[in-house]
């Protein structure tokens, strides 16, 4: 993952490198408070084949809501929100547990992800031809999903323990935990999925102003599918790291909020909740900032439960720093400013 | 002037001057509105009316100048202040809240109470006393969103009164209503006005103007042209004063290929859309430039907008290269290689955020679609390409486009367009909102687009640059094409005869006098 | 007319579910179980209320559950650990919660920003909060608390109206009152109609917006107190999802989510929906909880696909209109 987060996406060289300046700031901040509380935090040793230590524990436990925000990033891009997200991974790792042991592994994570793909796709016609607001139509199966993730697991915590599926959770590839290198590729095929095909310009175009990507011939419909779709395969995919980590699908705690950790996360990566320009390497970034600081808090001995109101005050700062009016009385709106040049 | 008229105005604006950052957008404009008179406010776009009115109702603080109602300066700072002065103001789009009852809107904020509780009863009678004085007998515990335009203006009217308003300034409200809902507003005026009311009628329909007005102020470019009677002013000078200058005979720069074997690219026959332009038809020939003028609200827009299928036209079909095809979205325009820069730079044009060069790709983008992205390489390629050819200023292809000047915002857009190697351009405006360099820019790219073959449909308000590069001039009036000026008949004079007198028989005449 | 006509098809689904139920179950069709409906879903009600406000003026509240989570460990707290009378300590967290929305009403208002992610930071704070105060499940024993549970309206039949029942419907009163028959009501509608508008007739928005994110928080709090009555406890956890009951039952009751339509009777029927759900769950003895979330999921469905497809010829219209501009 580390890979991914260093170098910036690819096509983005023409982007200012100062933007992503405060993200990194904010994490290596964070992760030199984490080394005051913890004197070994950064000692990262290898056990049993296995890379171990705090670093690694933020970069393996950061992997699921780092996954889920690689889908969220580009649908709050263009202006709409995935609340059903934490809901889908219940459901998927619900199957998958279900499924691993009666199942060859490629079936068991086939119909995992297709599951996925199908929740995200419906809410991407909810959005985009029923035209519900997102906040909505996403609302419906974050109710209902939870309860037919329960319906697969019957309602128990479904454990398994076929190796293959557990290999996701306390697999390695040289020494990196497997959630680790899934999410790290994951990062890098969404990056050339969007930014190698048309959909990045696309999503950035309509975010910015849908009126003027229509009548430029953009088919905002399919792309505000394809972008829920892409969000609900992401869920998939970190609803199983989440049952293979436990060795089991808990229906009722899988995800649980972690969708609004995943916007958390996209919104501290600079990505406007109004959509526009963004950025997925530092959508990841604002994944490993939110999970420094839970772990962190975790290694200083401080309730866990502190967490939420460290996050509260990290919304409200994110809040204050986008407010549309703080922002008119500091300028730096590439709009107001394009009024004043204007002859 | 059926009132008799009153020498002490009751409304006096004397030297109103308004600048948005550097630009100034009024310059000393005089308006005086007598109690009981109907008095037009005219203008192109851009003339400075919503500005002006926006500077006396308190939307908008002004920089200079006076404004006394009554006798008494008033400077309020909030619609609220303004209202409580006496002035009350009615948008086009109805200010008044659809999901609300009707009694709610005619009272929101003035809801008669006992102990806190509304007394709803009360409320609707009193409502409905009111309405009928304006020749509304509607249940008024319905909600107003399910009564027709002109009922919610007549209610939005009624709201307005009811506070005790003795200057009542009308923006536009006419626009969205059918000619019997026209008449049922113009009568409530003209009713009101009988009361004593001053009103001030802002509007784009001129037969409305000389149907209810007295007095007429005119207005062009943020300056005052003049304030005339209604009865003193003929159609075609108002039109002349509106469209302005001094409009000396230009005439038409160009040598109208006679005979010339013209290759047809576009043929729409019957095309239109309900409420916003009547069923049209139109030709569109390889290196021609064909212009649409007529005054605002006219439907040029909505004409340019249904050829290109930016909207759905309800009637008549669309033929490119003298095969059907169907035009309903601007993926069907683009996918038959159509091209249009829209009036509204900023909201439907650029996308403020993104580079100069990702703007201009971004049509060529759509029409090869998701899996086809362009290389960056020919991305920065196309891009300088198109700012070297079309001298985009600054020559950055990284600049965010919403930093850009409005000329040269308006340079990308065509550029975008371009890029796509369109036959048919559609420009709405191409000149409106930039300065007289880029301007003059703009008008040469035009001539030089039509000699590389391409169709030309440009909508203008600048009638005398309409005259120098179009090849065939369509005019409409009132959303209805009454007239087709080709050749040596385009002149300003002809094409201004058209606008105001024009119907669809007088076109050859108007030929004819020019 | 058509503003109605939600809540009359939510009656109607109602009715028509009860009706199922009492055929399916003899001794279902009693006042015993309506009156258990609405003692178990008593603090849901009192929620839905103040999201009722919320939804019609166009916002959103997530916060709601975290407010009760909290509010009943303050309580807990209070009562049990300091010794504060319980009277004293409604009062005091009453006004909490009431400053509570009523910061994020400002910060709503002044901020321009989104109320779901205003919220949002409200219900980690919130919840925060409550896990600070204590993570384990607290009891209240207080003499106050057995007065109040023991008081009940009997019913022929068996059915028991308690206190928090009536407390409920004494809510759902006062809110209609409030909702239908104010001004302030009215301005909530306008809110929800459009901002901008209901700004040019001359309304306070702001003021509005805030006394309406207050009465949220208010409510919310007033439903910890009944959740706590309730349960005779008090416990962090309380309430985790609750804010999305209470959305589903304003909802599924035929309030607009984008606002301006909706009223508080057709709330009520959706608490009650949601109460049968649950109730014929729990007669079935085989089914599981979790078909309340998706019946409750499809009903949300139901009903949002419903509006939109009603609303949509008035969506064209306006888009028409906008377009001649």
């Amino acid at each position: 993952m580390s890979a991914a987060v260093d170098a910036p996406p690819r096509r983005a060289a023409w982007r200012v490198p100062r933007k992503a300046l405060p993200q990194l700031a904010a994490l290596l901040a964070i992760l030199l408070l984490d080394r005051a509380v913890s004197p070994q935090f950064f000692h990262v040793g290898l056990s049993g084949g296995r890379l171990f230590g705090s670093l690694i524990d933020v970069l393996n436990h950061g992997a699921p809501v780092a996954m889920l925000s690689l889908g969220m990033v580009l649908v709050i891009a263009t202006g709409g929100i995935d609340l059903s997200v934490g809901a889908v991974m219940a459901i998927s790792g619900a199957l998958a547990a279900s499924l691993a042991d009666s199942h060859p592994l490629p079936v068991t994570l086939g119909a995992a992800l297709a599951v996925g793909l199908v929740c995200g796709v419906w809410n991407g016609l909810l959005v985009a031809w029923l035209r519900i607001q997102p906040i909505v139509a996403t609302l419906i199966l974050m109710v209902a999903g939870r309860g037919v993730a329960q319906l697969i697991t019957e309602g128990r915590i479904r454990t398994f323990s076929s190796h293959g599926l557990a290999w996701f959770g306390g697999g390695s590839v040289l020494g990196v935990p497997a959630a680790v290198v899934v999410t790290a590729a994951a990062t890098v095929l969404t990056l050339a999925l969007v930014r190698g095909t048309a959909l990045g310009l696309m999503v950035e175009a309509t975010g910015g102003n849908a009126r003027a990507s229509r009548l430029a011939g953009i088919d905002t419909r399919a792309m505000t599918v394809a972008v829920y779709a892409w969000s609900g395969l992401c869920a998939a995919v970190a609803g199983i790291l989440a049952a293979a980590d436990i060795l089991g699908a808990d229906a009722n705690n899988a995800g649980l909020y972690l969708e609004l950790d995943a916007i958390l996360a996209v919104v501290i990566g600079g990505t406007s909740l109004l959509g526009g320009r963004f950025s997925i390497g530092l959508a990841v970034v604002g994944a490993l900032i939110i999970q420094a600081m839970n772990t962190g808090i975790l290694l200083s001995g401080l309730p866990a439960e502190f967490n939420l109101v460290v996050k509260a005050l990290v919304v409200l700062a994110v809040l204050l720093a986008q407010s549309p009016r703080l922002k008119a009385l500091g300028l730096r709106r590439p709009g107001a400013r394009a009024t004043g040049a204007t002859p | 002037m059926s009132a008799t008229p009153d020498p002490v105005p009751l409304l006096e604006i004397r030297g109103l001057g308004k600048s948005f950052g550097s630009i100034r957008v009024l310059h000393e404009v005089d308006l005086l509105l007598r109690a009981g008179e109907i008095h037009a406010l005219l203008g192109e776009n851009g003339a400075g009316k919503s500005t002006l009115i926006k500077c006396v109702t308190g939307v908008h603080g002004r920089d200079a100048g006076t404004v006394r109602l009554g006798g008494r300066d008033i400077a309020p700072r909030t619609t609220e202040e303004a209202l409580a002065a006496g002035l009350a103001t009615v948008y086009q789009e109805v200010n008044l809240l659809p999901n609300l009852s009707v009694a709610q809107n005619l009272y929101l904020g003035r809801q008669p109470t006992r102990f806190g509780i509304v007394q709803g009863a009360a409320m609707r009678r009193r409502g409905a006393e009111l309405l009928r004085g304006f020749g509304l007998d509607i249940d008024l515990s319905r909600p107003l969103g399910s009564y027709s335009v002109a009922v919610q203006h007549v209610c939005a009217i009624a709201r307005a009164v009811d506070a005790q308003a003795r200057v009542l300034i009308l923006d536009e409200p006419t626009a969205s209503l059918d000619s019997h809902e026209v008449e049922v507003l113009l009568g409530v005026m003209r009713q009101l006005a009988g009361r004593g009311l001053a009103i001030l009628f802002v509007t784009h329909f001129l037969d409305q103007v000389y149907a209810v007005c007295d007095r007429i102020t005119v207005l062009r470019n943020g300056r005052l042209v003049g304030e005339r009677a209604c009865a003193a002013l003929p159609r075609m000078e108002l039109v002349r004063m509106m469209l302005g200058r001094d409009l000396e005979e230009t005439v038409s720069g160009r040598a109208v290929a006679e005979g010339a074997t013209r290759e047809r690219i576009g043929r729409f026959r019957g095309l239109g859309r309900r409420g916003a332009v009547a069923p049209f038809d139109l030709d569109l020939h390889r290196g021609e430039v064909v212009g649409l003028a007529g005054l605002l609200g006219s439907g040029r827009t909505e004409t340019v907008r249904l050829v290109f299928g930016a909207d759905k036209p309800d009637a008549g079909r669309a033929e490119i290269d003298d095969r059907p095809v169907r035009l309903h979205s601007p993926r069907d325009g683009l996918r038959h290689r159509l091209g249009y820069c829209p009036e509204e730079r900023k909201t439907e044009g650029i996308v403020a955020e993104l580079t100069v060069r990702e703007n201009i790709v971004l049509a060529l983008q759509a029409r090869r679609g998701l899996l086809r992205p362009i290389p960056r390489r020919e991305q920065d390629e196309i891009a300088r390409r198109f700012i070297r050819l079309l001298d985009i200023r600054p020559a950055d292809p990284e600049r965010p486009i919403g930093l850009l000047s409005g000329g040269n915002q308006q340079k990308a857009l065509l550029a975008r367009w371009l890029a796509t190697e369109p036959r048919i351009l559609i420009l709405d405006e191409p000149t409106r909102g930039i300065d007289v360099g880029a301007h003059a820019e703009i008008i040469r790219l035009i001539r030089e687009l039509c000699a590389d073959g391409l169709a030309l449909l440009v909508v203008s308000s600048e009638l005398d640059e309409i005259v120098t590069y179009a090849d065939r001039v369509v005019v409409l009036r009132d959303r209805v094409q009454v007239a087709s000026l080709e050749g040596e008949a385009i002149s300003v004079s002809s094409i201004l005869h058209a606008i105001a007198e024009g119907d669809g028989a007088a076109s050859a005449d108007a030929g004819a006098a020019a | 007319m058509n503003s109605r006509l939600p809540v009359i098809v939510t009656t109607i689904v109602f009715l028509l579910g009860f009706a199922g139920c009492g055929l399916h179950f003899p001794h279902f069709a009693s006042t015993r179980v309506v009156g258990n409906l609405l003692t178990d879903n008593a603090y849901l009600g009192v929620m839905a209320v103040g999201m009722t406000f919320v939804i019609i003026s166009g916002g959103i509240d997530l916060s709601v559950g975290a407010v009760l989570g909290f509010t009943t460990v303050f309580l807990a707290i209070a009562i049990g650990r300091l010794g504060i009378p319980p009277l004293l300590a409604f009062v005091l967290v009453l006004l909490l919660a009431g400053a509570f929305g009523a910061a994020m009403g400002a910060l709503i208002q002044f901020l321009e920003m989104p109320p779901f992610i205003v919220t949002l930071a409200g219900m980690f704070l919130a919840r925060g909060a409550s896990f600070l105060l204590s993570t384990q499940s607290i009891p209240v024993g207080a003499p106050l608390y057995d007065t109040l549970n023991a008081f009940a309206l009997h019913l022929p039949g068996g059915g028991r109206l308690t206190f928090i029942t009536l407390l409920m419907l004494a809510v759902f009163a006062g809110g209609i009152v409030l909702l239908h028959f104010t001004r302030f009501g009215s301005y909530v509608y306008a809110l929800g109609g459009s901002r901008a508008s209901t700004a040019l007739m001359g309304i306070p928005v702001a003021r509005t917006t805030i006394r309406i994110y207050a009465l949220s928080g208010l409510l919310a709090g007033l439903s910890g107190i009944v959740f706590s009555l309730y349960t005779s406890s008090g416990y962090s956890l309380s309430g985790v999802g609750n804010e999305l009951d209470a959305i589903a039952a304003v909802v599924i009751g035929g309030t607009l989510l984008s606002g301006g339509v909706g009223t508080l009777f057709g709330t009520f029927v959706g608490v009650l929906i949601e109460g049968l759900i649950q109730t014929y769950i729990t007669f079935d003895g085989t089914l599981s909880s979790w078909w309340a979330k998706i019946v409750t999921g499809a009903l949300l469905f139901a009903f949002i696909a419903f509006q939109r497809l009603m609303s949509g010829g008035g969506f064209r219209r306006s888009r028409a209109g906008a377009a001649a501009a």
